[in-house]
C-alpha cells in the first residue's frame, strides 16, 4: 500500500496483514503490557507471510490508527452513537498518554505557535486535519488571522441545546482557545466540539485540495466510499427552517440543491 | 432462518412482557410494535396452553428528518415499557432516540347497531324521516385490536435516549439519553424534570456517557443509572431536585492483570435491571454479568462470565465494531435466574442457588416445537468435541441483544435478529 498524504499505515505493516491477524484474535492478546524487548515476538496462530510479529509498538500504532479512522467515519445520515465516539476517543487518548510516557510522543506545549512532530505525529494530526479541511472552513472573513476553523459538519453531530437555540451565533462562533494545541489533542478536542456545535462549511472549497486518491484507500479500508460527500451540504441546512415533512431516501439528493438555494440566500 | 437478506426494517429491537405475563412487546426497527398474547387455557386443545399469538400490531414511530443538523432521526423502537394495567384497556410506553409515545390498547367485540341518526352504513339519516324511535342494540364482532396514541413526550432529549423506566407510584416515569434523565408525569407532555446532568461544559472533556437507567421496583423515590465506565449510581430523588450527586456508587475495583487498551470498552455497562425482590441489581457488561447487592457498593456479589473466550478476541471485535454491542439481561420472576444473550444466536442462563449454568441456541433448525433445547458448548482450543462449536466459526452477526423472562413462569422470549422465539419449561 502507497503511503497517500493524510493516511499513514505502519511502515512493516500491511493493512491487509492487520486484519489477518485481528481475524485471528492474535494481536492483542489477553493482558499484554508494554513489553521492554519487543521485536520477533512469538504468536500462536501464525500470519501467512514469514514476516515476524509485529511489535508492540507497532501494534499500538497501529490500534491508533483503526481507533481515529473510525472516530472519523461518521459521516453518516444518523447521529453516531455518542456512546460509542466516547469509548474509541478515550482509548485514543490512553494509547495517545502511553505514548507520551514511552517517549514515543514528543508532547508539543501548548504555546507553541507551530508544531514539529515525529512523523508517526504527523500522520495522525494530518489525517484530523485533512478530514476537518475537507468537511469546510468558516467562511467568515475574519478567519484570516490564522484560526483554525471551527467545527465540522458530518463528524459526530449531537445536538446541543445551545445550537437549537441560537443556531446561527453559535455556527460562526470561533472558539480561538482550541488552536496551538498540540497535535493530536487538538484534532481529539475538535471532534469532540463537534458533537457540541454544527458548524456550517462553505460548500465550494470541500474537495478542492484533496487528493481523490484518499477516498479509494477509504473505500477499500472500510469499506465505505469517501462518506465525506454525504456532509457537504449538512452544514448549510441550518439555514433552513426546521419542517416537519417525513424524509424519503431521496431526501439526500434534494439536499444538493437545497443547499445551492439556501448558499445563494446566505452570501447575500 | 433462511440465508436470504433481513429486510433491516424487522430487526427485533426491544422485547418485554407485561406485568401479568399475558402480553409481549416487542417493537422493531421499522418502528412498529407488535403485541402477542397468551393463548387462554384450552382443555379441548392442550397444546395450545401458553401459546403467544400476534394480538395487535401499528405502527408506533415514523423516520423523521432534522433539518437543523441535516440527520435522520431513526423511529427505530429503542425500548417499550408497560404500565401496569388499571383497566380494560393496556397502556404501554414506546420510545425512539427521541420521542416516547404513550399507547393505549383497547379491545373491541362489540357493535352498537340499529342508531336513529345514522344508517348502518353510516349515512346521516333525514330527520324528517325518523317516525320512531328505537334503542341501539349491542350486537357481538370480531375482536378488534385497537392501538391509539395518548400522549407524546417529545423535544426533551437533545441525545438519544437509551431508557426508559415506569415508576413504582405508576404516575411518573423516567427517561434517560447519553447525558441526561428527565423525570415525567404520564399525563403531562409539555414538561418534564431534568434530575440527572453528566454534560459537562465543554464537551471536549466528555469522557463518560449514560448507558442505561431504571427505577427501584418498589422505592418510588430511588433510580439508578449505569455509565460507559462500568459504574451505577443510585440516586435518591428525596436528596435533591436535581441527582447529580449520587447516593451510592458502584464499582468494581478493575483487575491490574488483565489490564489492556479494551479494558474500559468491554467495561462499559449496557443494561442495568433490578431483582423483583428490589435488593439486588444485575449490570451487563461486553463479557459478564454481575449482581450487586444495593447494601454493598465496593464490589458484585455474583459474577457470571458469559463468554470469556472472547477476551482474546477483542481486537478483531474492536474492528469489527462488535464490542460496542449491547446486551441486555433479565432476571426470572423470582430472581433465582438470570438470562443473557451473547452470539451465534446463543444465550446463557444462570441459575443463582445451584450455580449451574447452560448456553442454548435460538434457531429454526434446532427448534422442533414441544423438543427440548440441547445446550451448546463453545470449544475454547485445543481439540474440539462432537457437537462443540469453535470460537472461529462463531457468526457475530447473529446476536441476541433483548431477552425477556415471564414474570411469573418460566417463559423466555429471544429475539435473534428478525425472529422472535419463546420458550417453555416443559410441564409434565
Amino acid at each position: 500500500m502507497r503511503n497517500l498524504p493524510g493516511f499513514w499505515i505502519p511502515k512493516d505493516v500491511s493493512w491487509e496483514k492487520f486484519t489477518k491477524q485481528g481475524t485471528q484474535g492474535t494481536m492483542f492478546a489477553r493482558g499484554l503490557k508494554r513489553k521492554s524487548a519487543e521485536d520477533g515476538e512469538d504468536v500462536e496462530g501464525g500470519l501467512a507471510g514469514a514476516q515476524a510479529m509485529p511489535s508492540y509498538s507497532l501494534q499500538r500504532q497501529s490500534l491508533l490508527d483503526m481507533s481515529l479512522v473510525k472516530l472519523q467515519l461518521c459521516h453518516m445520515l444518523v447521529e453516531p452513537n455518542l456512546c460509542r465516539s466516547v469509548l474509541i476517543a478515550n482509548t485514543v487518548r490512553q494509547i495517545q498518554e502511553e505514548m507520551a510516557q514511552d517517549g514515543t510522543w514528543r508532547v508539543v506545549a501548548p504555546q507553541a505557535a507551530g508544531r514539529a512532530p515525529l512523523d508517526r505525529l504527523v500522520s495522525t494530526d494530518i489525517l484530523c486535519r485533512s478530514v476537518r479541511e475537507q468537511e469546510g472552513e468558516r467562511p467568515a472573513p475574519d478567519a484570516g488571522d490564522g484560526h483554525t476553523p471551527d467545527l465540522v459538519p458530518g463528524l459526530a453531530t449531537v445536538p446541543s441545546a445551545q445550537a437549537l437555540r441560537n443556531p446561527q451565533s453559535s455556527l460562526w462562533e470561533v472558539d480561538s482557545s482550541r488552536e496551538n494545541r498540540g497535535g493530536f489533542q487538538k484534532s481529539l478536542d475538535q471532534i469532540f466540539e463537534t458533537l457540541e456545535n454544527k458548524t456550517s462549511g462553505s460548500v465550494e472549497e470541500l474537495f478542492a485540495d484533496v487528493d481523490s486518491s484518499y477516498y479509494d484507500l477509504d473505500a477499500v479500508l472500510t469499506g465505505m466510499v469517501g462518506s465525506t460527500q454525504s456532509g457537504h451540504g449538512s452544514g448549510l441546512q441550518a439555514f433552513s427552517p426546521a419542517t416537519a415533512a417525513p424524509p424519503s431516501s431521496s431526501c439526500r439528493s434534494d439536499l444538493g440543491e437545497l443547499d445551492h438555494a439556501v448558499e445563494i440566500l446566505v452570501e447575500t | 432462518m433462511s440465508d436470504s437478506s433481513v429486510s433491516l426494517a424487522d430487526i427485533i429491537s426491544t422485547v418485554e412482557f407485561n406485568y401479568s405475563g399475558d402480553l409481549l412487546a416487542t417493537g422493531d426497527k421499522g418502528g412498529r410494535v407488535v403485541i402477542f398474547q397468551r393463548e387462554q387455557e384450552n382443555k379441548s386443545r392442550p397444546h395450545s396452553r401458553g401459546e403467544y399469538n400476534v394480538y395487535s400490531t401499528f405502527q408506533s414511530h415514523e423516520p423523521e428528518f432534522d433539518y437543523l443538523k441535516s440527520l435522520e432521526i431513526e423511529e427505530k423502537i429503542n425500548k417499550i415499557r408497560w404500565l401496569p394495567q388499571q383497566n380494560a384497556a393496556h397502556f404501554l410506553l414506546s420510545t425512539n432516540d427521541k420521542t416516547i409515545k404513550l399507547w393505549k390498547i383497547s379491545e373491541r367485540d362489540k357493535r352498537a347497531e340499529g342508531y336513529n341518526l345514522k344508517d348502518e352504513d353510516g349515512r346521516l339519516r333525514d330527520p324528517f324521516r325518523i317516525t320512531a324511535l328505537r334503542v341501539p342494540k349491542l350486537k357481538p364482532m370480531d375482536l378488534m385490536v385497537e392501538a391509539s396514541p395518548r400522549r407524546i413526550f417529545a423535544n426533551a432529549h437533545t441525545y438519544h435516549i437509551n431508557s426508559i423506566s415506569v415508576n413504582s407510584d405508576h404516575e411518573t416515569y423516567l427517561s434517560a439519553d447519553d447525558l441526561r434523565i428527565n423525570l415525567w408525569h404520564l399525563e403531562i407532555t409539555d414538561r418534564s424534570f431534568n434530575i440527572v446532568d453528566i454534560k459537562p461544559v465543554n464537551m471536549e472533556e466528555l469522557t463518560e456517557v449514560i448507558t442505561a437507567a431504571e427505577f427501584h421496583p418498589h422505592q418510588c423515590n430511588v433510580f439508578v443509572y449505569s455509565s460507559s465506565k462500568g459504574t451505577v449510581r443510585l440516586c435518591d430523588m428525596r436528596s435533591s431536585a436535581l441527582c447529580d450527586r449520587h447516593s451510592k456508587f458502584f464499582e468494581e475495583p478493575e483487575d491490574p492483570s488483565s489490564r489492556s487498551f479494551f479494558s474500559e470498552i468491554i467495561s462499559s455497562i449496557s443494561d442495568v435491571k433490578f431483582s423483583h425482590s428490589g435488593r439486588y441489581m444485575m449490570t451487563r457488561d461486553y463479557l459478564s454479568v454481575k449482581v450487586w447487592d444495593l447494601n454493598m457498593e465496593s464490589r458484585p456479589v455474583e459474577t457470571h462470565q458469559v463468554h470469556e473466550y472472547l477476551r482474546s478476541k477483542l481486537c478483531s471485535l474492536y474492528e469489527n465494531d462488535c464490542i460496542f454491542d449491547k446486551f441486555e439481561c433479565c432476571w426470572s420472576g423470582s430472581d433465582s435466574a438470570i438470562m443473557t444473550g451473547s452470539y451465534n444466536n446463543f444465550f446463557r442462563m444462570f441459575d443463582r442457588n445451584t450455580r449451574r449454568d447452560v448456553t442454548l441456541e435460538a434457531s429454526r433448525e434446532n427448534s422442533k416445537p414441544r423438543a427440548s433445547l440441547k445446550p451448546r458448548k463453545v470449544c475454547t482450543g485445543g481439540k474440539r468435541k462432537k457437537d462443540e462449536i469453535s470460537v472461529d466459526s462463531l457468526d457475530f452477526n447473529k446476536k441476541i441483544l433483548h431477552t425477556a423472562w415471564h414474570p411469573a413462569e418460566n417463559i423466555i422470549a429471544v429475539a435473534a435478529t428478525n425472529n422472535l422465539y419463546i420458550f417453555q419449561d416443559k410441564v409434565n
